[in-house]
């Protein structure tokens, strides 16, 4: 059978997922495939996103109609080479299917379950996938938590150590903020790298969690290999206060879903269970205490407090900034005019939750710069 | 941090959190404490079905063990809710509704109103309803719509673990009389439930599949009951939307008509009987808001007018499942 078969398989976006439904072929029988491109567009229980391929070839076979929905690591298509004989196509598939089995109902995912640290007195939580290497920890943004990275994580863990985590206040982590500022929380991921017993890490942070890694970044230049800031906070004043305020003060699925279709570009993403989510996080006790000490010190009046802009020059390793260019909560114009020792790289008609919507393009960007 | 445990153990993890974190909340009822006679430190009951069990054991004289006489404790959980405390009673089977209506819907429910809204009656009334425990028909009825009906009263029939523990800690937060309906065949049922404290808001229904052709508003135990139909349904091609009412009191009407419009089909399922149910009462409210967008006529599935009959057989049949809303969805669609 010829080497350059390749199964396109169904992906497996963050803990939860077990299975996606084929929303639509991006690609026809007989086109050519390279790397990066999408493939297929999924729905899943809680995200709509597109399937991107790692390999190159020619779409042979698509094996999964639109409608089907299929388990975690099911066949969805077959690349190959334009010489591979259909009949060896053929085998491959039979054999595929044969052996494939769906991966089981209570499974962990081979480990993949989120693990918890004590940092100073607080519960930590956080999700390791990868070994080895210097270390990358996502530190996601304001009213995010570890899942935002979910088309991030995996890639990025191809041949490293991987961390995201959970800031105070956010997802499964303590709730206590301290005084709620960049400051604090900085202290919480400077905390965390010691508990864990991380020396250098390259840090990649989303709006708010990119003030937080800069911040990092500045006061622990040895512990700092490189910077990613995606959409962040900490460059300029200006912020969609509406949008923090909005969120905090949502208490239901109507009021809470036109703020949380700000963040991105297309709106159809934020799916029911987005909102449901979010809610079960907001309604917890201490959450809403935990938003709003966060917001008055982060950007009281809806503005940002914290402008690092003038110190980004200091920064000693790779820096690079990542903006979606319709970024409707931190300004794409945040991007502009930063120090020469900043690598930027604005993406056309994306919003906020660029890491989410360009995935592909953003893990290769940050695979790029820490090499 | 969520973990799986039964809607049972939902209640209870409530009720001690909610213990904790108000020493103003207390428990009273039949055998919640230790009962028959039993100090309660060992092995107590914890309610007939051991929803309470090991609360005696942390909070003490907190949790009480009543006479067998709804009158009496009822009258005195709502009593103590107007002087100060926050009671939880549990009235073990909805249908001793009777012998302590008066409590209920002439003194609790009226205070905020005969009072000029100057009186607060933070009560949590729990009690235990539904069919297929071959209990009869004294312990086995869905008597919820009866307390729809009267205002001043909030009820709440959750379907799921997490609803259960969200929605049992806003009844104790709430200043209102609060009657909480526990379907005797969900303790058993698990699901992903935080550890740590939340409230979910009274008066949002919970869209729990989404689809496109027909909208099934139901709720408490008949969710799941739906849920069995719109996966047998899925795979002739009709996609069912179902809405989990979660409070019928207040009820979301919003997202019942908000449901309609997008389907334009309904079948509204109901586990109580057929009339002056909250499957006439949803049937009405679509009907006079949103017939415009109706493409077939409404579709109740309820259980018969009837008592909930002894003989298993035919307690089976009395109880609506999954085929029959199969037919209605069907009928609807045009396509039986």
């Amino acid at each position: 059978m010829s080497d350059s078969i390749r199964a396109i398989c169904m992906p497996k976006w963050g803990l939860s997922m077990k299975e996606g439904t084929v929303a639509a072929w991006l690609m026809d029988e007989g086109d050519e495939i390279s790397s990066g491109d999408e493939v297929m567009d999924v729905d899943t229980e809680k995200i709509s996103s597109a399937v991107e391929v790692s390999e190159s070839g020619i779409l042979r076979r698509q094996i999964a109609t639109e409608g089907d929905t299929l388990s975690v690591g099911d066949l969805l298509g077959v690349l190959a080479d334009a010489d591979t004989p259909d009949a060896d196509i053929d085998a491959f598939v039979t054999e595929f299917q044969a052996n494939y089995v769906p991966p089981a109902d209570d499974e962990e995912d081979g480990g993949a379950a989120t693990e918890t640290v004590d940092v100073d007195g607080r519960t930590i939580r956080y999700l390791l996938r990868g070994e080895g290497g210097v270390p990358i920890i996502l530190v996601h943004g304001f009213g995010g938590d570890l899942n935002n990275w979910l088309f991030n994580h995996e890639a990025l863990a191809a041949n490293r150590a991987v961390y995201a985590l959970d800031l105070p206040g956010h997802g499964a982590s303590a709730k206590d903020v301290g005084e709620g500022g960049i400051a604090a929380l900085a202290a919480v991921v400077s905390g965390f790298m010691a508990a864990l017993g991380i020396d250098k890490a390259h840090l990649v942070g989303h709006s708010l969690g990119g003030a937080i890694s800069l911040s990092v970044a500045l006061d622990n230049a040895d512990k700092v290999a490189s910077l990613t800031l995606i959409g962040s906070a900490g460059l300029g004043a200006e912020i969609d206060g509406d949008y923090l305020a909005g969120f905090i003060a949502a208490e239901r699925r109507k009021d809470l879903k036109p703020h949380v279709e700000k963040l991105f570009s297309d709106p159809a993403l934020v799916t029911r269970q987005l909102i449901n989510d979010l809610l079960a996080f907001k309604r917890i006790d201490g959450v809403q205490a935990a938003l709003e000490m966060i917001m008055a010190a982060f950007a009281p009046g809806g503005s940002q407090a914290l402008v690092l802009r003038d110190r980004i020059g200091d920064v000693g390793v790779p820096v690079m900034a990542i903006w979606g260019s319709g970024d409707r909560i931190v300004p794409a114009s945040h991007a502009e005019g930063l120090p020469d020792n900043v690598r930027t790289e604005v993406m056309a008609g994306q919003g906020h939750m660029v890491q989410m919507e360009a995935a592909s393009e953003v893990n290769r960007l940050i695979g790029e710069l820490i090499g | 941090m969520a973990r799986n445990i039964s809607y049972q153990q939902a209640i209870g993890e409530a009720l001690a959190q909610e213990m904790e974190r108000d020493e103003t909340v207390v428990l009273m009822g039949e055998d919640v404490a230790g009962g028959a006679g039993s100090p309660g430190e060992d092995d107590a009951w914890g309610g007939v079905l051991g929803v309470t069990k090991g609360l005696y054991g942390k909070f003490g004289d907190r949790v009480m063990d009543t006479p067998i006489t709804e009158s009496a404790f009822i009258g005195a959980a709502v009593g103590a809710a107007t002087s100060g405390l926050r009671p939880v009673a549990e009235l073990m089977f909805i249908d001793f509704m009777g012998v302590c209506f008066d409590q209920m819907f002439n003194q609790a429910a009226k205070f905020r109103y005969m009072f000029g809204g100057k009186a607060e009656t933070p009560v949590v009334i729990r009690t235990m309803y539904g069919a297929g425990f071959r209990a009869a028909a004294q312990h086995s009825q869905c008597l919820y719509p009866v307390f729809t009906h009267i205002p001043g009263l909030k009820v709440v029939t959750p379907a799921t673990p997490y609803d259960a523990k969200g929605l049992l800690i806003q009844s104790i937060r709430d200043n209102d009389p609060v009657i909480f309906c526990e379907h005797k065949a969900l303790y058993t049922l698990e699901g992903d439930v935080p550890e740590e404290a939340y409230a979910i808001p009274f008066g949002e229904a919970n869209v729990t599949r989404e689809g496109d052709d027909v909208s099934i508003v139901t709720l408490g135990r008949m969710v799941h009951v739906a849920h069995e139909a719109a996966d047998a349904l899925a795979k002739d091609g009709i996609n069912c939307e179902i809405v989990d009412l979660r409070t019928t009191s207040p009820m979301d009407t919003d997202t019942i008509i908000e449901s309609v419009e997008n389907t334009g089909r309904l079948v509204v399922l109901d586990e109580s009987h057929p009339r002056c149910s909250i499957a006439t009462d949803v049937s009405a409210i679509v009907a006079q808001e949103a017939f415009g967008a109706l493409k077939a006529p409404i579709r109740m599935v309820t259980a018969p007018h009837v008592p909930v009959p002894f003989a298993e057989n035919l307690e089976d049949l009395y109880i609506p499942d999954a085929g029959q809303v199969q037919q209605a969805v069907r009928s609807v669609m045009g396509k039986d």
